[in-house]
């Protein structure tokens, strides 16, 4: 990595000294993909990985960014700082965006210990996951002990993002329930910890029931509090299967005859407007955290995320040579007449722009 | 390269809860490009402050209808110039006499719309400040 230009070290030396404009101007460098930026990253690296990083992701109106608001009032009670990254989506139409996460956090604003930083998703190809790990590595770096993500839970690259943390929680409503069906795919399977919000509207319990349900069949638990079925009588079934090893403990802990080695996916109830069950949710937080310390599940995770960003960072700087810095651009551009003419087949002229901007 | 993205703060700072003129604003800049950020209503020039900060932005465009104009915006501009962030266009528009937006200029405030400005006057400005002022300062 080449030395730090004059402006970097500045804007280093700033960020450490804990300027919040530093923070910001840094964020800004890294999504504008701002030469030099990587190097700032290089310079911060060793300061990363102490914040606790949450996703928080689930269908649009669900919530997210009032939940998050009060999150941020109970955990600053205790004087931890917050960093809050808000991925919302960019027009793929005029490349604009309009980002109102905002309006549901204004109460936080005056206390500098809440940092909320709107980001568009600027369709960068498979690039979003990367850039929003690297604004969160940021805001860790400066110091805050949770870094909160948000996003849609619509489309790949936000799935990606939530995974990214370390502990992902899932946001729905009561009138999820059809959209569940239809996100089970990726939503669910992505969940530490799945919450109702809204849940002073009729139907909440039922849509956590429902959730419940949907979280023992995958765990095998089949007939658990089925007293019958097409006159068989399944309870002594259930019991059976519970005697052994794979009992569950509390949703919310370790399952203990198991060991630390599985983790309980718990359904919370809570209302983001007015606040109700969020202590329960940084206390479950709390509670995944440390069991992702005490099994050892945090190190893995964090040792896995390191490959994989070498290998982002790799793609996009490839991405760069070909497109930004190299003759990607003109070269097609040259080969655009006899494509469209159907004398050159695209993989031809990709070939092409491949072989004369690969490095040597 | 791809181009840098104008960042536009859009906020409503004081009492008046009219904000239709602020959210049609906000979208003819979101529909020109630019990454608005929307604060929502009553805002004080503190929260404004705070919020262009961590946002980064580019531009700081008020809507005010309320006639605090000549509180308000000296206010915002001073957090602004005390928060180390004068590089930042303030701008705006409202139910704002003249000779007041001629004053407000003289300090520092950026172009201001009155009622009826077609929003591309607007997009067409900040593109303009943005080409003249901003536009380079990302080259490293």
């Amino acid at each position: 990595m080449e030395a730090l230009k004059s402006s970097e070290r500045e804007l280093l030396k700033a960020f450490e000294a804990g300027e919040a404009r530093a923070l910001a101007r840094a964020i800004s460098w890294v999504e504008n993909a701002r030469p030099g930026f990587e190097g700032l990253l290089t310079a911060l690296h060793d300061r990363v990985g102490r914040a606790h990083r949450i996703g928080i992701t689930g269908p649009p109106g669900a919530g997210k960014s009032t939940l998050i608001y009060a999150l941020a009032k109970v955990v600053r009670k205790d004087g931890e700082r917050v960093g809050v990254v808000a991925v919302d989506p960019t027009s793929p139409f005029t490349g604009g965006a309009l980002l109102g996460d905002r309006i549901r956090m204004t109460g936080t604003a005056g206390d500098d210990g809440v940092f909320i930083r709107s980001m568009a998703s600027r369709g960068s190809q498979g690039g979003l996951a990367t850039t929003t790990r690297e604004v969160a590595d940021l805001m860790d770096a400066y110091g805050f002990e949770r870094v909160v993500v948000e996003t849609v839970g619509v489309g790949q690259s936000e799935l990606e993002i939530a995974e990214a943390s370390d502990t992902t929680v899932v946001v729905l409503t009561p009138e999820s329930g059809d959209s569940i069906q239809a996100m089970k795919a990726g939503l669910m399977e992505i969940a530490d910890i799945f919450v109702v919000n809204k849940a002073d509207r009729p139907e909440a319990a039922r849509a956590a029931g429902e959730l419940k349900t949907i979280l023992r069949l995958r765990r095998g638990q089949v007939f658990d509090r089925v007293p019958a079925h097409h006159g068989v009588d399944l309870t002594e079934l259930a019991k059976r299967r519970a005697a052994k090893p794979q009992a569950t403990g509390d949703a919310g802990q370790p399952a203990e005859d198991e060991g630390p080695a599985r983790w309980e996916i718990p359904v919370l109830l809570t209302v983001g407007h007015d606040g109700d069950g969020v202590p329960e949710l940084v206390e479950t937080l709390d509670a995944h955290y440390a069991w992702l310390k005490q099994t050892g599940e945090l190190a893995k995770r964090r040792r896995e995320r390191l490959l994989e960003r070498v290998r982002a960072v790799v793609d996009r700087g490839l991405r760069t040579r070909v497109w930004r810095d190299g003759d990607g651009e003109a070269l097609l551009d040259a080969a655009r007449a006899d494509l469209e003419s159907g004398r050159r087949t695209p993989y031809d002229v990709a070939a092409e722009i491949l072989k004369e901007t690969s490095g040597r | 390269m791809v181009e840098r993205k104008i960042r536009v703060l859009v906020g409503k700072p004081g009492l008046d809860g009219h904000d239709r003129g602020a959210k049609v604003v906000a979208a003819a800049l979101r529909d020109a490009g630019m990454e608005v950020i929307y604060t929502g209503l009553h805002q004080t020039p503190e929260q404004i402050v705070q919020a262009a900060i961590q946002e980064d932005v580019d531009v700081v465009a008020l809507s005010i209808l309320s006639g605090a104009h000549m509180t308000l915006f000296p206010r915002v501009l001073n957090l602004l110039r005390e928060e180390g962030a004068d590089h930042v266009l303030l701008t705006g528009g409202g139910i704002i006499p003249s000779e007041d937006m001629e004053k407000l200029q003289e300090m520092g405030v950026g172009q201001l719309f009155g009622p009826g400005t077609p929003t591309t006057d607007a997009v067409a400005y900040i593109r303009e400040w943005f080409t003249k002022n901003r536009a380079g300062d990302d080259e490293g």
